[in-house]
């Protein structure tokens, strides 16, 4: 804690490498400090010890490289792959093909835990864990022995390909057609913003097989080295830059009609039903680079001085570091609660999870950004991880269903008679 | 093959919280203070379970003394690998005085009662910083002692310790039964993986008390006073080497 001090205090600042910085930081988000906003509270033992895993390898693995990764844009394969030999590939996928066998919440307990490490790489794993559940949950029996396994071990990487250049929240639009051609079908098309594209192997298509509509729509499984198949150039973007994002192009790309999940026109439901489970996870991600604002937020506070006393002092700032907590621990709340009702299966899982998307992506970006204010002119320099963290959160509000789409699928809920 | 290694583990103060003095100065505040595993202790765990999947060992067995709460520490070494817990319970004022002697007469009892032939201690914890348990359960058992282990190596019924001792390193060869207390640099201890957390449910933890033993844990000891290190004070500039010289005379430094 004093090292932290000597850091921030103005002249020694800038002799200080980004690397101190990054040992300082991850040794204080590693250990809760204030316990209102403690992310252990009511959780079950065995949950607590999942979560310390969590804290413990995102502190040692990745914190001390977020700044790095997100610097040079590297894909860390390696440290992923150490994640999954704990479990953290295919968290809430069975254990008869290599996940972990665990359930939403527990899922949504770890990912905000390796988020506080890097929301980044975090966000892109939960997208991993997604295709592989989906493959798991929909896929026949052959199809869960061949992808499950090397997914959950990260020996193989999946991306979600939904979104199109023509079609984003109209997504039941998507123009990339898939036509039965003997035992193959023949994609052509593309899909844009793609997560992880050209590093995956493994890419979970939604294209169109029969009409139109969502009811058209199948799911297929394709292969990176199917001919056919083809990457745009590697996106330049504001955050998330630890994972490439690219467009993935489709020339008549023939895949085996064995690599279907599921039947014709069911393509969009597993779409939609991995999204759910989807929306919990980078709501998790939202909350873990909340609390790491929060916590080194409050220590500024009470390291910088100004005007003869610490910032801890100043009425304005413990009232917006009170606003801040606040709104991470309902934030929390919301999301945990969503997580819960979609294990359950119960009927107001759907909405549930987009409110708990909408208002934890919207709150925790407002917590870091305002975290990022606390640190005045520091906050704005790339030494600092805060900056980052609002980098990478701003997206949130974004994919995965914008937070517009989480208000129509709300209002819906809500406005629909049952 | 060795059959069975104890593995003594002590809950302490995580090492990243700020300790405070409780005010009437009798000891320092752990109530809702943060706990994790003495990362000796962590050390330790890991050489027991590495020597178990070497197959050089049969069981290892995870030893905590003190209340309720140690349990979790016993549950974080069984996901590590350990196969069985045992919770000595000690509470209240017996805890709060309990120390490397009691601990180390209870460790020696339990070895006998569980016919172990390997005892692994850290070799100090971070609260107190005696580096003394490992030591006197050796003599209490007369057994053989290798402490501040960089290298543990197994070989039939001959232990080989590398220890790190001020002079550089030294390799001493100990009969079994023994004890090793682990230092910094005998191992990286592994993360708990999911199925291992899962698993450690499902592992056994067997409660018993310092009586069933026949050990009292009586203490010898009295704790005055607790205060905390005296506030560093300013320094003084000097202008020239010979004022420096002299305040250092005068300071009784030289």
């Amino acid at each position: 804690m004093a090292l932290a001090g000597r850091l921030l205090n103005g002249f020694r600042l800038r002799q200080c490498t980004s690397r101190s910085i990054g040992l300082v930081f991850s040794s204080i988000q590693r250990r809760g400090i204030a316990s209102c906003i403690d992310p252990s509270i009511g959780l079950t033992d065995e949950q607590k010890e999942f979560q310390k895993v969590a804290f413990d390898f995102a502190a040692k693995e990745m914190a001390p490289h977020m700044a790095e990764w997100d610097d040079k844009e590297v894909f860390p394969v390696e440290t992923m792959r150490k994640a999954a030999q704990l479990g953290f590939g295919g968290i809430y996928v069975q254990p008869d093909v290599g996940g972990s066998g665990l359930s939403r919440l527990d899922t949504s307990i770890i990912f905000e835990a390796l988020s506080t490490g890097c929301t980044s790489t975090t966000a892109y794993m939960s997208i991993h864990n997604m295709c592989a559940w989906m493959i798991d949950t929909f896929g026949s029996p052959e199809q869960r022995k061949m992808y499950c396994p090397d997914l959950c071990s990260m020996q193989k990487f999946a991306s979600y390909c939904l979104t199109e250049p023509g079609s984003g929240s109209d997504a039941a639009s998507l123009l990339t057609s898939a036509q039965r051609k003997g035992d193959h079908y023949v994609l052509n098309g593309s899909k844009a913003f793609i997560s992880g594209a050209g590093e995956s192997d493994v890419y979970v298509v939604m294209c169109r097989t029969g009409g139109k509509g969502p009811k058209g729509i199948s799911c297929l499984v394709v292969e990176k080295s199917t001919p056919g198949l083809s990457f745009g150039k590697k996106e330049k973007k504001v955050g998330w830059n630890s994972q490439p994002t690219r467009a993935v192009i489709f020339e008549d790309c023939a895949v085996p009609a064995a690599n279907r999940l599921g039947q014709e026109g069911e393509g969009f439901n597993i779409a939609m039903k991995g999204l759910n489970g989807g929306r919990i996870n980078i709501a998790s991600c939202s909350l873990g680079a909340a609390h790491a604002s929060v916590q080194l937020a409050r220590e500024h506070l009470t390291v910088r001085k100004q005007f003869g006393e610490t910032l801890s002092k100043s009425q304005f700032l413990q009232f917006r570091l009170a606003e801040m907590a606040t709104r991470l621990v309902a934030s929390r709340l919301m999301v945990r609660q969503a997580a819960a009702s979609l294990q359950e299966g119960r009927d107001d899982a759907v909405a549930l999870c987009s409110m708990a998307k909408l208002f934890a992506t919207d709150e925790c970006f407002t917590i870091c950004n305002q975290a990022l204010q606390m640190f005045g002119g520091y906050g704005y320099l790339k030494d600092y991880p805060v900056q980052q963290f609002v980098r990478d959160l701003r997206v949130h509000q974004i994919l995965e269903g914008t937070n517009e789409v989480m208000r129509m699928i709300i209002s819906r809920s809500l406005l629909t008679d049952s | 093959m060795a059959a069975r290694v104890l593995v003594g583990v002590k809950r302490v103060i995580d090492y990243a919280v700020k300790v405070r003095v409780k005010p009437d100065n009798t000891g320092v505040v752990t109530d809702g203070v943060k706990h994790s595993m003495n990362p000796f202790c962590e050390i330790a765990v890991e050489e027991a379970v590495k020597l178990k999947e070497k197959q050089l060992v049969k069981e290892v067995v995870a030893v905590s003394c003190g209340p309720q709460q140690v349990q979790e520490t016993i549950r974080t070494a069984l996901a590590m690998g350990a196969d069985r817990g045992i919770h000595v319970e000690v509470s209240g004022k017996d805890y709060d005085a309990l120390g490397p002697l009691q601990v180390s007469k209870i460790m020696a009892a339990l070895a006998k009662k569980e016919e172990a032939n390997l005892i692994i201690l850290g070799k100090q914890a971070i609260d107190d910083d005696c580096n003394q348990t490992g030591q006197m359960t050796a003599a209490l058992l007369d057994w053989p002692q290798g402490t501040f282990a960089s290298e543990v190596v197994l070989e039939g019924d001959k232990l080989k310790v590398v220890r790190e001792v001020d002079g550089g390193l030294e390799t001493v060869k100990l009969d079994m039964p023994a004890v090793v207390t682990a230092d910094l640099r005998l191992n990286t201890p592994r993360y708990a993986t999911l199925p291992n957390i899962m698993k450690a449910k499902k592992k056994k933890i067997s409660v018993v008390k310092p009586g069933d033993l026949g050990v009292d844990v009586a203490s010898r000891l009295e704790v005055l006073r607790v205060e905390e290190p005296p506030q560093r004070k300013a320094g003084v500039k000097v202008e020239t080497v010979e004022d420096l010289v002299s305040k250092l005379k005068e300071g009784g430094r030289i």
